[in-house]
């Protein structure tokens, strides 16, 4: 009977443990609130599944345990139940794919109107980097890097001499606008995480990884590395201001352009 | 369609097999330490895999004691964390896990389910362990080399692994890592070619495949699977060993490592994580496959009742196999991979989900009108079905490609892979080792013991994990040697870490009763006799117990149904041993 007991207790508290637990996701701040509504319909699914699994099988413990002159029943197959059950979950399996393959469509699509904001990540900093007035990106390579240039810009590539850069320091964007985030890293892997944002994507050296949002509340949101990148893993923070537009041009005319910080030429601080 | 052998008069044992001259051996030496019997190999493969475990089970108690108590002790620093949360990974998936399935209980029970006298090839089997021992020492040698044992992560994921921001990166713990799995992957080969072909080739007569054991299905599968998967890491292990050594650049983009260029260009690191996933996911089946299996017979023996589907059973043990060699990318959703092939693997990864449904609906339905002795194997298969249920459906959440992104290295990753492939597999292992401890040694396992360990285990570990997808869901990544102040963790979520921490002290103290209750009742346990669950299948029909060398006395026994009969109507016993012949048990009809 003690596991009769319990293993109604397991369902019970599980069910109570997810309903009154403080922990849950933090408020989102992105457009993405159908990754949390695909999320919400999976924890229905499966946490039915869950409950009416453990609960028969306390049931069958109840009901037929062990008791002397018992005997089993000789079952060995019931084709007709076998194809039931396959069936139903096919129709629930269906029921958590289909919505979840819709929302990942929308969100490989990076809408046309939605602004390069370039992320670069080496142990252990980020850095950033936006369009100047051209609009667009200019080249860069790892080969590129040196001191003078920490992000390893093409200088022969007119198109990035515009190029607003910032190193280690906060990135800001404007509320409402989508954002398309190009990840490159000059070392090893890194993952660009805002918990608030839903979105995260790996960045590989050798290689532009990217996604796509849309801020939708202003504010400030920590930044952190979600891929294994050595020692210094869980140091390396960063921040993201999401604000209004004025705000943000305002910010944005104080940062320097590539042009200008070859024209400084300070010596780099180590990191 | 095989029909579901019966012991109708139509299935008489079809081919001879021939029987075997085996290996005599001369001395003590031979016989116990250089053994060629499958038996012995088991032991020590298990004994082995188990003391390594344990290496993995003080590494956990560290790296927890480190995210309950940041800063608390001095000698867990950052190296140290990512060097206990490397080894504690990779102990426990490749040197337990795999050894204990494979090596461990394969050896000890194929031969003795299928009938034959030992495993075709005993030589290479011996040779099988000694290469495996040697895999753990150069892994354990980690930890005494310059530098300490690679820190990378189990993944090993290039370029971090080999450069000089992770621990053992520049030094010699990355060399032994990827030198020890390669000498491991030898060894298996040579033990996994044995389990195949001695399933295949050495059963006995009357022994058809549709009349194995699920215990032999699961662990054929998992061994057919884990050959066509090592090698996947196995050249992996050697590209990434030349990256380092030769200066190639395989996995090594050009890059610039605290501000100076390496020499490496042109590599690809995403190339390695389809390899290291194309292993590593079909890895994941062949520690669940064997456990399935086992748990299965375990159910069944301890319920009285056939198992429910059969045929079901192991078409979905074998199309499971096949389908986890196409869902390997699913754990690349924000790799950086082409977002593409999102679509592809979490379609593929949520259809495995279907057959592994009707293994569990299975289960509960081989419970339902049966006849429940809640012995300790039947209370961890109890175990082993809530937990591999939780962990089962959150890999629903995984699987599907856009639920991934928020999830993905959280601690709600952490959190399912322990639950499904950690403690389900390991609640398996304990309810086999409490069911066939017996055959072993002669003796039962003392009862007492064997319930504190269990409701502390079973209990224990669902505290630590089911709560751990929370901080998952909140955002809390993994891999991190401390949180720090961070403004979206409240401290409430601290005082869940501390909770979890001191319910894995209890757990893994926990462990120390089981072994206690494995040499106390070597010595002082109740007599068991031959049969005592009183079960169908051959290794429960040996002239002695524990078996002797060659299994089976004069005569190779002969098979005449499958192995289920329990509570077979008309029958005097509630079970039918698979020796009996169709007039010794009862004469009945096909089941339709």
């Amino acid at each position: 009977m003690a596991v009769v007991l319990i293993l109604v207790l397991i369902v019970v508290g599980s069910v109570l443990f997810h309903v009154l637990s403080p922990w849950w996701w933090t408020p989102i701040a992105s457009n993405w609130t159908y990754i949390d509504s695909t999320l919400v319909i999976t924890f229905w699914i499966t946490g039915i599944v869950f409950v009416a699994v453990v609960s028969f099988m306390a049931y069958c413990v109840f009901r037929f345990r062990h008791k002397p002159g018992n005997r089993a029943a000789y079952e060995p197959e019931n084709r007709r139940l076998e194809l039931l059950l396959g069936g139903g979950t096919a129709v629930g399996v269906a029921a958590m794919l289909a919505p979840g393959l819709v929302v990942w469509n929308q969100f490989i699509t990076v809408p046309d109107d939605a602004v390069p904001v370039e992320v670069v990540s080496q142990q252990w900093l980020w850095s950033f980097r936006l369009p100047g007035v051209d609009g667009k990106l200019g080249r860069a390579e790892t080969r590129d890097v040196s001191p003078e240039n920490p992000l390893g810009l093409n200088k022969n590539d007119a198109s990035g001499l515009d190029d607003v850069i910032i190193e280690g320091g906060e990135l800001h964007l404007p509320v409402g606008k989508p954002v398309r985030i190009l990840l490159r890293s000059i070392d090893v892997l890194h993952d660009f995480y805002v918990p608030e944002f839903r979105a995260k994507m790996d960045m590989i050296p050798g290689m532009i990884t990217y996604f796509w949002f849309t801020p939708t509340r202003t504010g400030s949101f920590e930044i952190l590395c979600a891929e294994l990148c050595g020692i210094g893993h869980a140091q390396m923070r960063g921040t993201v201001v999401v604000e209004e537009a004025a705000d943000y041009q305002t910010w944005l005319g104080q940062q320097q352009t590539f042009t200008q910080l070859m024209a400084s030429g300070e010596p780099r601080p180590a990191n | 369609m095989v029909e579901i052998p019966s012991g109708s008069a139509g299935a008489i044992p079809s081919a001879e097999v021939e029987d075997v001259e085996l290996y005599h051996p001369k001395s003590w030496w031979t016989k116990y330490v250089f053994s060629q019997d499958a038996k012995i190999i088991a032991v020590q493969y298990s004994v082995t895999a188990i003391s390594i475990g344990l290496v993995a089970l003080v590494l956990s108690w560290l790296m927890r004691l480190q995210l309950a108590f940041p800063g608390y002790f001095a000698f867990i620093d950052a190296d140290h964390y990512y060097q206990f949360i490397t080894m504690h990974g990779m102990i426990m998936v490749i040197y337990l896990l795999t050894a204990l399935f494979l090596g461990g209980f394969g050896n000890y029970l194929i031969p003795l389910m299928v009938g034959a006298r030992d495993m075709v090839f005993p030589y290479a089997n011996m040779l099988s362990y000694w290469i495996y021992l040697l895999a753990v020492l150069i892994l354990a040698a980690g930890f005494f080399a310059p530098g300490g044992p690679t820190g990378a992560g189990w993944t090993l994921y290039p370029p971090q692994a080999v450069l000089s921001g992770t621990p053992g990166g520049k030094d010699w713990g990355i060399l032994l890592m990827l030198s020890s799995l390669i000498v491991f992957i030898i060894g298996f080969t040579l033990g996994g070619l044995n389990y195949v072909v001695t399933v295949l080739q050495g059963r006995a007569r009357g022994m058809t495949l549709m009349r194995m054991p699920l215990t032999v299905w699961g662990i054929f599968t998992a061994t057919v699977m884990a050959l066509l998967a090592f090698p996947a890491l196995f050249v992996a292990c050697v590209m990434m060993l030349f990256d380092r050594l030769l200066g190639t650049s395989f996995f090594m983009p050009a890059i610039v490592e605290m501000g100076e260029q390496l020499q490496h260009g042109g590599g690809s690191p995403i190339l390695f994580q389809h390899l290291f996933w194309f292993f590593g996911h079909p890895e994941v089946y062949i520690v669940a496959l064997p456990a399935f299996g086992i748990v299965s017979d375990l159910i069944s023996t301890h319920a009285r009742k056939n198992i429910f589907g059969y045929r079901m059973m192991v078409w979905a043990i074998v199309i499971i196999g096949a389908l986890s060699f196409i869902v390997w990318a699913h754990h690349m959703y924000v790799s950086g991979m082409n977002p593409a092939f999102g679509f592809f693997f979490a379609t593929t990864t949520l259809i495995i989900a279907i057959p592994t449904a009707i293994k569990v609906y299975n289960w509960v339905l081989t419970l339902w009108r049966g006849d429940i002795h809640l012995t300790l194997p039947m209370l961890f298969a109890l175990a082993f079905i809530v937990t591999f249920v939780n962990g089962g459906l959150t890999g629903l959440f995984l699987g599907n490609v856009v639920v991934d992104v928020p999830l993905s290295d959280t601690m709600f990753v952490v959190a399912h892979f322990h639950m499904v492939m950690g403690v389900a597999p390991i609640l398996v292992i304990f309810g086999a080792i409490c069911h066939w401890y017996p055959k072993v040694t002669g003796r039962m396992l003392n009862e007492t013991l064997g319930q504190i360990h269990f409701w502390t285990t079973f209990l224990g570990t669902y505290a630590i994990f089911f709560p751990m997808h929370y901080l998952g869901l909140l955002g809390v990544p993994r891999r991190y040697f401390e949180m720090g102040e961070t403004a979206f963790v409240p401290p409430s979520a601290h005082t869940l870490n501390i909770f979890i921490t001191v319910m894995a002290l209890i757990v893994g103290a926990a462990q120390m009763v089981f072994l206690f209750n494995l040499v106390w009742s070597l010595f002082r346990g109740r007599e068991a006799g031959g049969n005592p669950w009183r079960a169908t299948t051959l290794e429960w029909q040996t002239p002695q117990t524990p078996p002797a060398h060659g299994n089976w006395g004069k005569e190779l026994p002969v098979v005449y149904r499958w192995a289920y009969d329990y509570s077979v109507p008309g029958a005097a016993e509630d079970f039918i041993p698979q020796t009996v012949p169709a007039d010794g048990g009862v004469t009945r009809e096909v089941p339709a």
